[in-house]
This record gives structure tokens, sequence and C-alpha cells, in this order.
């Protein structure tokens, strides 16, 4: 049995009837109004629980949740520069355990967690991460992807999907908008041979925050891709963050999966799936996109779930997705 | 579409101006990182770039942003990037390596209060010892400093040129303010701009040696892919550009890159005078504050003090023999910038000692009024004639 399965092996999940009340994330923060990312973190804090160190990026989640002197933390929170969330958190759990060794403190249950959005991730922060991946450090680390660099205002990031418009990958004549595809993380993430690696969306809030808690109770590194939807800067209506999050999973375009000790298990089995016009339906930023386009990108996705599949052996083993 | 050069009068910010510029200067490759201010400049330079067959490339850190600048102008296309202070602090490792290879580019800075993340969204001249100092080793670099959008446009021109003149890259110091700031501007007709390339070589291609000066202390440069053979490296090289570990080649090469800097001083420094003829109090400022300073010396005129303002368009290499005349000839040097004195050490260096030198300056945030350097300036007068 791998580390993270001896670590799960009586794990019990949340269910809507025993939610925690904690709220480590106060409300009162300035998320923008429909905000997906906030949504996801909140629910991510509630599944943690309040004896955690996070390691903020610089982002939305950090301006948002922080502007001095006011914080919506009811936690301890540290945020220091972009790029380096992962390497804060290597610093801060690397203290505890050699204040617990030395007699300092006697604190062995903290939970550790970094997190930054898409571009402090994927980006500038890859190498502080797959560092810290690599040294082994017990914590978490959470992606909050809403597909570019909203705090700044919408320029696209390496985890922009292809053909989505933002304001350095403006779509016109030359350019069909972001002209690569999407940066797969979570499996650079689990190229590093750590024990967990999941993805997550708010639209399955459950889902979201077992896979919080299966992170955090596993030994040594985990990582969590969690898709965020930004209303702002995906221009869809403010009250349809969780429901494009959700047409995301069922049209195939971000699949719910473990990687548990290397071992891909599908969380939900899309039975029939959505053709993906209907996620790019409710987003201005997929607007301008021709049939062409669409289905050039349909076929990038069928191939990469199909992908996922085999990797969890074929069937599928995950729920099925209801209507 | 678009042409390159949007000849007419606009009404634009100066981020706009600067892209504008770069546009018309023939820079036809970008990459950048989305920064506050200076993200205007990588959004405009997105739209318009596939309009005139250029790149534009959003890379994934200012560092990796600044290599992509040095590869696209060894393949001889010239590029540009634009940041602002933290940004600034990424791109000085891989600055030095475009000194030390004489790679011609553009880096603009809007600059923000620091250090670090500082005042994001406010303005500051903070960075300006950075931009002469910032990467490691003893260098010479080329930096102006625009005070509105329509000097932001010809002044990232004459950076492209310059560049391309000297073989280096050519920062361009402005500021939030100025950045964010619209005004009118004039953009010429495309052959009334002057433009420069960067020197090639001639003869064969086998005899070829890329860092072998030429008469005006620059080599001509080989293309990447051009036929003539090249080496370039960031190690101490000879003219051959063959790495060589000695003494001797060491100050042979720093001869080279500082000289072609300091033996065309007279093309390269550009300042502006404004009422110094009979002036007793001399200000000296740039970018945004010359602009205060220009209002300030009117108002301190009309209330009998005799005020003149030398602005400086090129800040380094600094127009020492200026400041060292300019003391000769007023009682009194006063700096107005953006920060707790960094200019204001340069020109107290080059007077010498001969006559007082104070500075009207503060930590960042806001622009200096005209009435503070007013009231400076009657402050000054009294402690003068007392």
């Amino acid at each position: 049995m791998g580390i993270a399965s001896e670590a799960l092996k009586n794990f019990k999940g949340f269910n809507l009837k025993n939610m925690p009340e904690v709220e480590p994330l106060s409300p009162g923060h300035r998320a923008c109004q429909g905000c997906g990312e906030v949504l996801a973190l909140r629910l991510a804090m509630k599944a943690l629980g309040e004896n955690v160190v996070m390691c903020s990026a610089t982002g939305c989640m950090e301006i948002i949740t922080s502007p001095f002197p006011q914080t919506a933390w009811k936690v301890p929170w540290i945020h220091v520069a972009f790029e380096n969330a992962a390497a804060v958190a290597s610093g801060v759990e690397s203290a505890y355990k050699a204040m617990n060794r030395k007699g300092i403190i006697n604190q062995p249950d903290v939970v550790f967690v970094g997190y930054g959005g898409d571009g402090a991730t994927m980006d500038i922060g890859i190498q502080a991460l797959s560092g810290a991946l690599e040294r082994g450090h017990n914590f978490v680390y959470m992606c909050f992807d809403n597909e570019a660099y909203m705090n700044t205002g919408i320029q696209r990031s390496s985890g922009t999907p292809f053909g989505a418009g933002t304001t350095t990958s403006p779509p016109g004549k030359k350019s069909i908008g972001q002209s690569t595809w999407k940066k797969n993380l979570p499996a650079i993430a689990v190229a590093h041979n750590i024990p967990y690696v999941a993805t997550a969306t708010p639209a399955y809030p459950v889902d979201l925050m077992n896979k919080v808690k299966k992170a955090a109770m596993v030994p040594g590194p985990a990582y969590l891709h969690i898709y965020s939807p930004c209303p702002t800067g995906w221009r869809c209506g403010i009250d349809e963050s969780v429901q494009v999050a959700r047409l995301a999973v069922q049209s195939k375009v971000f699949p719910l999966y473990e990687v548990i000790d290397g071992q891909y298990v599908l969380s939900r089995k899309v039975a029939k799936p959505k053709p993906i016009t209907e996620y790019f339906k409710p987003q201005r930023r997929f607007r301008h996109l021709t049939e062409a386009d669409v289905a050039k990108i349909q076929e990038r996705i069928d191939a990469e779930y199909e992908d996922i599949l085999k990797k969890c052996g074929g069937d599928g083993k995950g729920k099925e997705e209801k209507e | 579409m678009k042409p390159a050069v949007l000849t007419g009068e606009h009404f634009i910010t100066g981020d706009v101006a600067c892209a504008e510029g770069a546009l018309a200067a023939g820079c036809r490759f970008f990459a950048g990182y989305p920064i506050t201010p200076a993200t205007e400049i990588a959004e405009h330079m997105a739209s318009r770039l596939p309009h005139v067959c250029g790149t534009f490339i959003q890379m994934e850190d200012e560092i990796a942003a600044m290599a992509a600048v040095l590869g696209a102008s060894n393949a001889g296309v010239k590029s540009m990037t634009a940041t602002s202070g933290p940004g600034f602090s990424l791109i000085m490792e891989n600055l030095g390596l475009g000194i030390c290879t004489e790679t011609p580019c553009v880096v603009v800075n809007v600059q923000r209060a620091g250090p670090s993340t500082g005042l994001p969204t406010l303005g500051a001249q903070g960075d300006m010892m950075q931009a002469r100092w910032g990467s490691h080793g003893h260098y010479e670099i080329i930096t102006l400093a625009p005070s509105s959008p329509q000097e932001l446009f010809y002044q990232t021109i004459t950076a492209f040129n310059m560049s391309e003149t000297y073989r280096l890259p050519v920062l361009i110091m402005t500021d939030e303010v100025t950045g964010h700031l619209s005004e009118r501007v004039v953009i010429p007709e495309p052959g009334a701009i002057q433009l420069q390339t960067r020197p090639v070589p001639k003869g064969r291609k086998d005899r070829f040696k890329p860092f072998q000066p030429g008469p005006n202390g620059v080599a001509p440069m080989g293309i990447a892919g051009g036929g003539y053979g090249l080496h370039v490296t960031g190690l101490t090289h000879d003219e051959r550009g063959y790495p060589c570990m000695n003494p001797e080649t060491q100050a042979e090469m720093l001869d080279r890159l500082t000289g072609k800097i300091r033996r065309n001083l007279k093309d390269i420094l550009l300042t502006e005078s404004y009422r110094l003829d009979d002036a007793d109090i001399a200000l000296v400022s740039y970018g945004v504050s010359s602009r205060s300073s220009l209002a300030a010396v009117d108002e301190a005129r009309q209330a009998g003090i005799k005020a003149g303002l030398l602005r400086l368009i090129t800040v380094w290499p600094f127009p020492e023999e200026r400041i060292r005349e300019l003391s000769r000839k007023v009682k009194c040097l006063v700096t107005v910038e953006i920060n707790l004195g960094q200019i204001h050490l340069e020109v107290q260096r080059c007077s010498e000692g001969r006559i007082p030198v104070c500075l009207v300056g503060h930590a960042g945030g806001t622009v200096i009024s005209p009435d503070t350097i007013v009231d400076r300036l009657k402050g000054l007068l009294q402690s003068l004639h007392a």
C-alpha cells in the first residue's frame, strides 16, 4: 500500500448534512460579484479547518482578502511575493518541523498550505513549486485556476485555454486569441511522484472539500488543481459561475480525478457529455470562435478526456454524472 | 489593417504612446509579463504587432521576457520589453547579459514606488540608481527619461536608435503618472522619422570578428543565421567572441563596453535648458518632475527669483560636464526628483563642492507640486543672502 492509500484508508468524507460550520475565510472580503475562485477557497478552508498556515502568492485571492488594515483571514496567513508561495510554504513547514524537534513548540498537526492562481502557479511560480514538490515538504499546494491574470486585468497565462480572448491574446483578423493549448499542470505535479494530486471545482462542493481534506491528511506534498470561474474575465453572468464550472465538467473540458500514489482514479464519469459549444455559450471570451475552431477544440478535448480515461483504467470507475 | 506608423493627432496615454513609438521605430518583437502600471504597453503591443507582421509573446516571468528579447535581437529583429519595479529587478541578470553580448534592445520601466511591492498603482522615480548599477559588474548604460506621452513616443524611437547605433540595451525610465496620463500626441509621417539600424559586417565571412570595434568603437553585428560565424557568450570574451579568462581580456572587453559610450558622449547626452542664461538658482530635473520644475521656474521668476531649469533627457550616462559647467555659473543647484536623493548624489558629485546643492524630493506616491519647489527656492534665497 502506498503512502497516500495508507493515510486515507479510514477517510470519511463530508456530506451536505455534516458540513463544518467553521469559516476560516470570513465573508466581507472584496471579491467581485459571482467570483468562483473565492467560493472554491472558502470551501477549501471549511475542509481544512483552523489548524493551518496559509502561504499566499500574489493575486486576486491575496488582494481581496487582505487590504490592510482589514483581513478576511481567521488563521495564520503569509504573503511574500508573486513567484514564491511554494518556497514560503516550504520554509514555514521546515520551521515548524525544526521547532517541534527542538521542543520550542508542540504542534505536530498543523497543515501547511501554499496557494496561488494559474499565473502564480503555472508561469512565474512553477520553479518554486517544482522545488518544493521535489524536496517532499509535507504541505498542500492549491492552484486556483481562473485561466488568466485577472488581478492585473485579464492577461493570458499558460492556463488560458486555446482560443480564449484576453487583453494580451486579443482575437482579431491575425489572431485567434490564445494561440497555445492549456498547460497540464496536474500531470506535471504527478511527474514529481508525489503521493496525492487531484482536480476539483466549486460546482461539486463536497467532492472539492473531500479532496482538500485528503490532500491535508496525506504525508508529503499534495497538489490540487481547482477550476475557478471568473465572471469578470470570462465575460459570463455573475450568476453563472457555478453553472459554467458544472458545464466544464459535463463537457469534458475539466475532468475531475485523483491521482493517489500515482494511480489515476476518475471522480466523476461523464456518461452523456455535452458538446463544448454549451460550455462556450455563456462566456464571451469564446464568442469570436468559428465553427472550424470549435471543432478543432472539441477534437482536442475529446482526445484529452480519452487519455484521462485510459489512465484511469479504461472504464473510469467514477460515479456517473447525474443531471 | 493599421499601418505601423499611425500618422496624425491622437489623445492617448503615455503607455500607448510608448508602444506606438516602438512600432514607429521598427520594433517587431515584444516579450513581456503583466505588471501594473506597465501592462498597457504589453496589451497595446499584443493587439498591434500582429497587424505589422510582428511577434508578441507573453512569457512566464520577466526573466524569460528579457531572455526572449535578447534572442529576438540576435536574430536581427528590433525588440523590446516593458515592466515596473519588481519586474525590473528580475530583468537585471539578463540585462547584464545583453550588455556583455552587446545586444541592442529597449527596456521600459514604468516606475512605481518601492522597494518591493511598494505602491503598485502610484508613481515614483526610485529606480534611477538601479537603472545605472542594477546588474552586476562594471558597465555603461544609456537611460532616457521622458516627461510626457509625446516624449514617450519620440524617446522610444531615440532609445531604439541609440541601442542600434551603440549595440546595447537602452533603458526608458518613465513613471506611473506619465504612463497613465492621457495627452495629445502627434505622430509624424513615416518619412519624417529618422531610424538607425545596427552596423552590419562587410567583407569576408570567414575573417569576421563579431566584437572587433569599428571607427566609433562599436563592432558591426552579425545576425544569427546570416552566414557570419558567431560566438556569443556572457563569459569574458575577446574580439572573436571566444571566452578568454585573464585580466588582459577583461580589461580590453570593459574598455570596449564602456568606451563606446564614453567616447560618444556628445551624441548620447541630451539635455534641455530653460531660462538658465541669467539664473542664480538652477533646477536639475528629469521625467515627470521636470514638468513640475518647468512650472516652478516661471512661478519663481514672477516672485523675483532668477531660477532656471536643466532638464535631463539622457540621465545615464550622466551629463557630468554640463553640471560642472553649471556649478561654475550659478549660486545654487536644486535637484528635483521623486525619491530621497539619487540623481541628487550625481549633481553633488559633479558640482565638486563649489556651491550648495539641495534636493526637493519625497518617497513617492505622488508628483512634486510646483509650489513645493517655489517655497523651497524662497527659503534657499534667504539663506544664500544671509
